[in-house]
């Protein structure tokens, strides 16, 4: 990016909550299924028929509010946002315009060099989402052109959020990681299952730029159509630098909706700000206002509140001293993140704990399908590993065997230990009879290495750690081996 | 056996007593109602659609429950509904173009709860255009006919279901008031028409014109039939978030109004209704006092802004509320060449000229820029209205007040928007408090030019969930001076000779 300017970053997230029926109907809140089954005359919006809020819901967005610290108002309310759209049945959305559930917050989120940053929140607030328009004919799938269209109303309904920033991310890494945070929040929480692919989390951004040094906000666009964060990283850094582009050519940047072109990797213009719509919000007269300060509520799920990831990554840092990477990548999965906080606080070795857990158990786990936390390598028998391998109870290859028999379910590793006697033998005197051995049976090896090809040794090694049944301490086998044949040749 | 012409005469209270007791089955009650219903629905046209299936089964399940034992408060007594509130299965049309194919695929609560309680529908009731209206000239499916003058409107917007209870072809009317819109008819048709406290009866499956105003409430002969619907239907819907989740009380119908004060509005002072109103509903008042009342004086400041407050917020909420009559999903739709062409033609075709002036007003009335102006205002004098009258029931039980400024005018008498809207010019004012209102008869007038005495009403309201005062008084009013009886229907001669 070119130096001179600095970018703003403004990012709306909509996030479909998780409960059992949707917002305002009894109709179940899932994902897919065959078109239009999930419906009823509520979310079809039939003439006739009312909306009940859905309090799960309502609960979820406090929940989601306190975790960023918002501000929960004495009142809220639902209103109506008014335009004609062939998937939207009733013609207006049920959406909150002017007195959210949650006012302000902010989200904690964390960069590669494990530096943590903030971005402020302006608001929280709950809708709910419209059915799914298919075109056809029209070969790009867009309705202009297209012979006729179809609508899928089992998404209507399904409560939504709308999560706005303040305009405090400086580049698209930034927008990525905040990103990362919030889903992991949610996630976390259990209100959304924040799946881009599924379209329970989507995302919008607001760019501008200025010159480096000045605080007045540009002209900002605003990026829609970006599928992953990936693309949200590329989106953001082709429209900076078209942006950049723009102002550099002496034009103004128009404010206006872009949408991201995945496969060219620009972004193009859809909508301008002279086209935007009158939505003629005001109050739901369906709906009673809401108080979700009131009561005892808030208080209570105020101290169910978990800890959150941001929180988690700052103590596995800090307390375990785990690099960035290997605390992103726990945190990265709320259960992940547990076992292995149940792994190192019975362990001597948080990176060792880290590094079994990221190493050999997510490879089992990617191999069979089977989470970690929900194997049969319960943690507190990973813990019982980690310590035979620091204490050197056992070597390094009895370690990989035994992860691997406990993943099968064979039982604590310590009792395996004892009962097959696998301890390490660090006897010099017991490990110099393999040496010996092994030296006698291999001269040519023996006078390879003498010869000045000393990666031989290795051979070697394994021919006594064979012999001793993989028990023989590595690290005790090689130093007696090379000192042997490194002393016989001086002599 | 009694024959269909006794059957047709008895009042709700008494067939559902005669139905439980089995000297008249539910089924004879429904033929007997259909029969009448065929021969004088080419005269007074209150229906849009019969029911003559859905009757006769669903008057033999009465009949099968009375045999097993049950009580029905209701027992097969003969219903008409609004046409604008859903009954699963059957046709419901508001009486507009834009739903005149559409079959409701479920039942609205108030009528669910009606006929769980006995009742026996025998058609859907004519109506102004998705109850925008005070006349029912406004629909677009029909002309009904006052029964008691056929060169008369019903009154509206609930004008079906008034003339069909009117005319005998139901015992119970269902209709919906917004503004009016059950008082009015009520008292252009000889009936108690009896709009209950916003919230206490579900609107689920009542097709809104106006959210927070709306509310179902029964046509009825007497006041003592009023009292069994609305006991019937009342109460707390988990399908209506604005439902009242309040007891609802048995009413006590009473015979006098001792211990009672009774407010007379100043700003609706009757000299403007001309010397013959004037004296009647002078007269009315009298007799208020004569039942035991102590009449009072009382204030509402604000009325005067009742009319232009309800025509702002009413027509805000219905540009919103007949958004999802697009084409896309039921009812008319007008091909073009793309959706948005669609979305134009299609509404322009389906709504008449009232209901896209509304529209226009309300979208106007919402746009950015006037909203603060109008609609914000609006709700701001909403709450001063609601305020006059708590201040006003500090000083009375009730206020009565005249129904309308005049009984039952001829056809297109009021072809100008702003003097229909005149018509609800009483009943507005309780409707923007939400409060409960009815019209009971109070005499009778012979206009200028007609045939007939036409009947007038008086209008009732009491505080907030108080129905069981305000229909206990009426029932006092309605024994001590029966109005309703005076004059006969028209249509009721004619059908016996």
């Amino acid at each position: 990016m070119n130096r001179q300017y600095e970018a703003v970053i403004g990012i709306e997230c909509h996030v479909e909550l998780k409960t059992a029926t949707k917002m305002f109907c009894g109709c179940r809140n899932e994902f897919g299924g065959e078109p239009n089954t999930k419906v009823c005359p509520v979310c079809l919006g039939m003439p006739g028929a009312l909306p009940v809020p859905n309090s799960r819901a309502i609960e979820h967005m406090l929940r989601a509010g306190l975790a960023f610290g918002a501000q929960i108002p004495a009142f809220s309310k639902f209103d109506r946002k008014n335009y004609f759209y062939p998937d939207m049945p009733k013609d207006y959305q049920i959406s909150q315009y002017d007195m959210p559930l949650t006012l302000g917050g902010e989200v904690t989120y964390w960069l590669e060099d494990g530096s943590m940053r903030t971005c402020r929140l302006t608001r929280i607030h709950l809708e709910e989402d419209t059915g799914k328009s298919s075109h056809a004919g029209s070969g790009d799938g867009r309705i202009a052109g297209s012979d006729y269209s179809l609508v899928d109303f089992n998404r209507a309904g399904v409560p939504l959020m709308e999560c706005v920033s303040e305009p405090d991310l400086r580049s698209a890494q930034e927008a990525v990681a905040y990103l990362e945070s919030l889903r992991l929040t949610l996630l976390q929480l259990g209100v959304s299952d924040v799946k881009m692919e599924e379209g329970s989390l989507r995302c919008d951004a607001n760019v501008s730029i200025r010159p480096m040094g000045t605080t007045q906000l540009g002209t900002k666009t605003e990026i829609k159509n970006m599928n992953s964060f990936r693309s949200v990283a590329r989106a953001i850094e082709s429209e900076i630098e078209r942006q950049i582009g723009v102002v550099e050519s002496g034009a103004r940047v128009v404010q206006e909706t872009r949408g991201w072109d995945e496969g060219r990797g620009v972004t193009h213009s859809m909508r301008s700000k002279e086209q935007a719509h009158d939505y003629r919000y005001f109050p739901d007269p369906d709906l009673v206002p809401l108080e979700p300060a009131t009561g005892a509520q808030v208080e209570s799920l105020q101290q169910a509140i978990p800890e959150l990831p941001w929180q988690r990554y700052e103590r596995f840092t800090a307390q375990y001293g785990l690099n960035p990477n290997s605390a992103s990548q726990l945190v990265a999965s709320p259960d992940l993140a547990e076992y292995f906080d149940r792994v190192a606080s019975q362990t001597r070795n948080p990176h060792a704990s880290a590094n079994l857990v990221l190493g050999d158990l997510s490879r089992l786990a990617n191999e069979t399908g089977v989470p970690v936390a929900q194997s049969q390598a319960v943690a507190a028998q990973v813990a019982e590993l980690v310590e035979l391998l620091e204490s050197k109870t056992i070597n390094s290859k009895i370690g990989k065997d035994l992860v691997e028999r406990m993943w099968r379910g064979e039982g604590a590793p310590r009792a395996i230990v004892e009962r097959e006697g696998l301890a390490q033998t660090s006897d010099a005197g017991a490990i110099e009879v393999f040496v010996n051995a092994a030296i006698a049976a291999h001269p040519k090896v023996v006078a390879d290495y003498r010869a000045g090809k000393t990666n031989v040794a290795g051979f070697l090694v394994g021919q006594i750690m064979k012999a001793s049944s993989g028990k023989a301490d590595p690290a005790l086998v090689r130093e007696l081996l090379l000192k042997k044949l490194d002393h016989n040749v001086s002599s | 056996m009694a024959s269909n012409g006794e059957i047709i005469e008895r009042s709700a209270a008494a067939i559902a007593r005669d139905v439980n007791a089995k000297s008249v089955s539910a089924r004879e009650v429904a033929d007997a109602t259909l029969a009448r219903a065929d021969a004088l629905e080419p005269q007074i046209g209150a229906y849009l659609t019969t029911l003559h299936d859905f009757a006769r089964r669903q008057a033999e399940r009465v009949d099968q429950r009375v045999r097993a034992g049950e009580r029905l408060p209701l027992a097969g007594v003969p219903l008409a509904v609004k046409d604008n509130m859903c009954l699963d299965g059957t046709r419901t049309t508001c009486g507009s173009k834009i739903l005149e194919g559409w079959v409701a695929p479920y039942t609205a609560t108030a009528v669910a709860r009606m006929l769980d309680a006995g009742c026996v529908p025998i058609g859907k009731a004519n109506l102004d255009e998705f109850a925008m209206g005070s006349s029912c000239e406004n629909s677009a499916l029909g002309l009904t006919r006052n029964p008691y003058d056929r060169e008369r409107v019903p009154g509206g917007s609930s004008g079906g279901s008034a003339a069909a209870v009117a005319a005998h072809e139901a015992a119970l009317g269902l209709g919906s008031d917004t503004g009016g819109s059950i008082r009015e008819p009520g008292a252009f048709c000889n009936l108690i028409g009896f709009k209950p406290t916003y919230g206490r009866v579900s609107r689920y499956g009542l097709i809104a014109f106006a959210s927070s105003l709306d509310q179902i409430g029964p046509l009825a002969r007497t006041v003592e039939d009023a009292a069994l619907a609305y006991e019937a239907m009342s109460g707390r819907d988990a399908m209506d978030a604005t439902s009242m989740d309040r007891p609802v009380e048995t009413v006590a119908l009473r015979d006098d109004l001792r211990g009672l004060r009774v407010g007379l509005v100043r700003e609706f002072d009757t000299d403007k209704l001309g010397s013959e109103l004037h004296a009647i509903y002078q007269r009315a008042y009298a007799e208020l006092a004569k039942l035991g009342a102590e009449i009072v004086d009382v204030s509402l400041p604000t009325a005067d802004y009742g009319l232009a407050t309800y025509y702002l917020i009413a027509p805000a909420e219905c540009s919103s509320n007949l958004s999802r009559f697009d084409g896309v999903r039921y009812g008319l739709r007008v091909d073009a060449a793309d959706v948005q062409a669609m979305y134009e033609q299609t509404r322009a075709a389906g709504f008449g000229p009232e209901v896209k002036r509304r529209i226009l007003i309300g979208t106007y009335a919402l746009s950015s820029g006037y909203y603060d102006a109008y609609y914000v205002r609006a709700q701001k004098a909403r709450t001063l209205v609601a305020r006059d009258f708590e201040t006003a029931f500090g000083r009375c039980d009730l206020v009565a007040s005249p129904a309308a400024s005049c009984p039952a005018f001829t056809f297109n008498a009021k072809s100008d928007p702003y003097s229909m809207y005149m018509m609800d010019y009483y009943t507005i004012p309780m409707s923007l408090a939400g409060l409960p209102a009815l019209s009971v008869p109070c005499g009778w007038v012979t206009p200028a030019g007609g045939n007939h005495p036409m009947p007038l009403g008086l209008q009732l309201c009491a505080p907030l969930f108080a129905e069981s005062l305000l229909l206990g008084a009426a029932h006092a009013y309605e024994r001590a001076t029966m109005y309703a009886v005076q004059h006969p229907p028209q249509v009721t001669l004619e059908a016996r000779a």
